[in-house]
């Protein structure tokens, strides 16, 4: 039963609090609690190839985690997220190429290059602004923190937690490298630090 | 864990990730999958042993409540693979996507569409049955905007602005059908599988998929049930 609970609140990719699963599924069962999350993790790993990680010890928030190896290609997801990913990975890049934390006027500025402006429909993605400082952050793509002293309030983005389980700064330099039609090596302190 | 019998391979697991994401796939797409995973897992691939990769998936689903199902359109007759809960009796897998009135409209839709003669319900009648949720009135926008998620999440499928249970629909619930429509919901006479869309024998009442009466009447000069004899009425798709 926790499995497939796993399973459907993943498939939001909202992060999945240790207390809901107390009440939701485990309920009685509260003891053996640390056997039967372990077991859930194992058979999603055995059936599912997916990793059960917690990314925050302290609130005990899980999310699931891809365990096979990436395939070229085939990627198992429909048009519209096809498009968000797209849009994230770019974000990530520059995120990831600007030394992992950027203004989000930086940001806003980038993405205006690309024809993505903040407070206009975008055809695919819709309200961009709530897709990008809402749907990512709360999914843990980005994360978001406050500049504090400043006003008006500015933001600096870094990569969330599950954009770190999910791809790497090696693939996204690689990404770059391809996009730019260059070797990932002419960005030295990148490279080393992927 | 399993006594015998084929171990799960990352090919496996890579076929029921794609499987569970996608919602439901055609035959030919799943083969072309089976190709794919085994060729990038590294797994030694026989093409015509298909089913025998998804028996072994499935021995490994089965404690779960959970099994990738074979189930056939009823448009065209093909056969598509879904995966599915055995355990829910509520369309519980919908139940997480859609809020509290979404899921009644669909409840109130799929009774119309079970309820009626050919299977599908007109847009304007869901449309009134919008209005008269328990839950709280929905809007005639808000229930188009809801009809076409519906489509889009494949529960439901679209032509001429009629509406019936999508392919995928139909193999998930199906066991939830037939339970809780025992008395309206028809079975093929055919294939013996629930038949949403089907045509009737206007003397003894049995009914059949449209698929599985152009198959079945293929070779036959003289189109006549198989039950009781009488001339076939229906135009055979």
């Amino acid at each position: 039963e926790l499995v497939q609970f796993l399973l459907v609140k993943d498939q939001k990719k909202i992060p999945i609090k240790r207390a809901d699963m107390l009440k939701n599924v485990i309920r009685e069962y509260r003891d053996a609690y640390t056997e039967i999350v372990n077991q859930a993790g194992r058979t999603l790993q055995e059936v599912f190839g997916l990793r059960l990680v917690e990314i925050n010890p302290k609130r005990h928030t899980y999310i699931l985690v891809n365990n096979l190896p990436r395939a070229e290609g085939n990627h198992p997801c429909r048009g519209k997220e096809k498009a968000k990913l797209g849009l994230l990975t770019v974000i990530l890049s520059f995120i990831f190429m600007k030394g992992n934390s950027v203004k989000d006027s930086a940001l806003w500025e980038f993405l205006r290059r690309l024809r993505v402006h903040p407070g206009e429909q975008h055809e695919i993605f819709g309200d961009v602004q709530k897709l990008v400082m809402e749907e990512f952050v709360r999914q843990k793509y980005l994360e978001i923190t406050s500049i504090p002293l400043t006003d008006p309030p500015q933001f600096s983005y870094q990569w969330g937690p599950r954009a770190a389980k999910e791809t790497s700064k090696k693939d996204i330099l690689n990404f770059v490298a391809k996009v730019q039609g260059k070797s990932p090596k002419f960005w030295t302190s990148q490279y080393n630090e992927a | 864990n399993t006594a015998m019998g084929a171990q799960m391979t990352d090919a496996h697991r890579r076929f029921l990730q794609i499987l569970m994401s996608k919602g439901i796939i055609e035959a030919s797409e799943a083969r072309k999958l089976h190709r794919h995973c085994c060729e990038t897992d590294k797994v030694y691939y026989a093409h015509d042993k298909l089913d025998d990769f998804i028996g072994t998936i499935n021995r490994y689903l089965q404690p779960l409540f959970m099994q990738i199902r074979k189930g056939m359109s009823e448009e065209d007759g093909r056969a598509h693979y879904a995966v599915v809960n055995l355990a829910e009796t509520e369309v519980t897998k919908m139940a997480s996507d859609y809020t509290e009135i979404e899921l009644e409209l669909f409840r109130k839709t799929m009774d119309l569409i079970i309820l009626s003669e050919n299977g599908f319900a007109s847009s304007t009648d869901i449309l009134n049955l919008a209005d008269k949720l328990k839950t709280k009135k929905m809007k005639k926008k808000e229930a188009e905007q809801v009809l076409k998620v519906f489509v889009e999440d494949k529960w439901l499928s679209e032509k001429n602005g009629e509406y019936t249970l999508h392919t995928r629909c139909i193999i998930e619930m199906e066991q939830y059908i037939l339970s809780n429509y025992q008395d309206v919901a028809r079975k093929c006479n055919i294939c013996h599988s629930l038949a949403i869309q089907s045509q009737v024998c206007e003397s003894c009442g049995i009914g059949m998929h449209l698929p599985c009466v152009r198959k079945y009447f293929k070779a036959q000069t003289e189109p006549r049930c198989p039950q009781c004899n009488e001339f076939w009425s229906c135009d055979i798709p």
